[in-house]
């Protein structure tokens, strides 16, 4: 009669780290899963979005497979959240919006330290770069925000506690945290 | 005996010549602030101190304390104004806290945690600033710079020297260095200096002395800024 609640999650920009916390929630996942159920998710390898009542998004926006992932999405999910630092406001990968894209490419692929074959990669199936990172809320409405670099797993699982009785997430003083 | 006034309905006392901020401070209560120093002349600019004062919108640290005021500091409406204050100093600077060495220890996230922000509320700007590394000791990242002037206050009335102004307008503000080549190593900025123990933010700092304590132990990990006070009176007490 308890419905399970349909949770996909993603990450864009990111570095997974707020995919190792949601791994972090160690014996709690199997509490989680009385109530929830994983759509698309790296923890399901499901490829395909079906409808959800909540989406957890890690990492910023950098490419244009990014944008499409996020709004595809933004509408099959109820509830969308950004989880973690980048998500939020580019993180890290969005210090490269100092510079110019040409200037990242032909530091990472040219003329850096290193690099042995010169060639900055253009296969078909790359998604094309955007010229600067954003965060999630720049390109489609998200509805809840869990900061953090990466964000614990405390702050996740007291997120979907206080969900799952209805209420909203009221971070503890060190459950909130930019860093 | 007469020198009483009432915070968010709690009686306190001050001297004579208090601003508001001052007797705040001397009876423990927090009014959110990043441009405020208590050894040094206000400045009134981060707005992040606006209390009302028997209805009106004033700055707590240019407020003179006087008697019978009724202020209000911690109400729903003033921090709302706050965090909208505090967003906006985050997304026109470079907050990147995770590549911040000030992480932890830093005013402008503390003020953040105690309001309860947990997104930027506003487009990010990505300004791209300077960084002065040519001191020896100190570092100036212009990215991460408030303007809240202390260190110009600093420079200039507690070591004499002047180091620092602000110039340019609007979204063009900034530090300027007082130098022919306007660079830090060429000014007369030297580490001992109280200007460099004063940017409650990632701006200016002391090279060679990041990331010396563990996530957990650093200066806000455990308890918020209303209990633990400002950045800087911990930098000064706890560095070399
Ligand atoms: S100065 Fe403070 S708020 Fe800015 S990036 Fe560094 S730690 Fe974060
Ligand atoms: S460098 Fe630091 S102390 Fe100086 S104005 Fe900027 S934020 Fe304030």
């Amino acid at each position: 009669m308890n419905k399970k609640l349909k949770l996909a999650t993603t990450s864009l920009a990111g570095c997974f780290g707020c995919h190792m916390s949601l791994l972090d929630l160690d014996e709690r996942l199997l509490a989680l899963v009385e109530h929830v159920e994983f759509d698309r998710s790296p923890l399901t390898d499901k490829k395909h979005l079906d409808h959800c009542d909540l989406g957890l998004i890690e990492g910023g926006v950098c490419n244009a497979e990014n944008v499409e992932v996020l709004k595809d999405f933004r509408q099959h999910c109820d509830i969308l959240i950004a989880m973690g630092a980048c998500a939020i406001n580019g993180g890290i990968p969005a210090m490269r919006n100092h510079f110019t894209l040409e200037e990242c490419l032909k530091e990472s692929y040219l003329d850096g330290i290193g690099i042995t074959h010169p060639q900055i990669p253009n296969d078909a199936e790359l998604p094309p770069l955007l010229n600067q990172v954003h965060p999630l809320q720049e390109v489609v409405k998200i509805d809840y925000f869990l900061p953090g670099c990466p964000l614990s797993a405390d702050a996740i699982w007291h997120f979907f506690q206080a969900l799952l009785q209805h209420k909203t997430a009221d971070l503890s003083y060190t459950a909130l945290h930019y860093d | 005996m007469n020198n009483t006034l009432c915070i968010d309905s709690q009686d306190i006392s001050f001297e004579s010549g208090q601003s508001i901020m001052q007797a705040a401070c001397a009876a423990g209560v927090f009014i959110p602030h990043l441009c405020f120093h208590p050894d040094i002349s206000p400045h009134g600019s981060c707005r992040l101190c606006m209390v009302q004062v028997d209805g009106r919108l004033l700055p707590a640290c240019t407020t003179p304390a006087m008697a019978g005021q009724k202020i209000e500091n911690n109400t729903d409406s003033l921090n709302a104004q706050r965090r909208l204050v505090t967003q906006m100093l985050f997304v026109e600077g470079d907050h990147i806290c995770p590549g911040c060495e000030k992480t932890g220890n830093c005013q402008l996230q503390a003020v953040a945690y105690f309001l309860g922000l947990l997104e930027p509320g506003l487009p990010q700007m990505y300004p791209t600033r300077n960084i002065d590394a040519s001191h020896a000791d100190v570092l100036l990242d212009f990215n991460r710079c408030i303007l809240c002037e202390l260190c110009v206050r600093a420079s200039r009335e507690m070591d004499g020297k002047n180091v620092f102004a602000i110039g340019g307008r609007g979204q063009h503000a900034h530090i300027v260095i007082n130098a022919t080549s306007g660079r830090l190593k060429d000014s007369a900025l030297s580490i001992e200096d109280r200007a460099v123990d004063v940017c409650p933010v990632g701006a200016l700092m002391k090279k060679h002395q990041a990331y010396q304590k563990p996530i957990g132990q650093r200066f806000y990990d455990q308890n918020p800024i209303d209990q633990k006070g400002d950045a800087n009176s911990h930098q000064r007490g706890e560095k070399t």
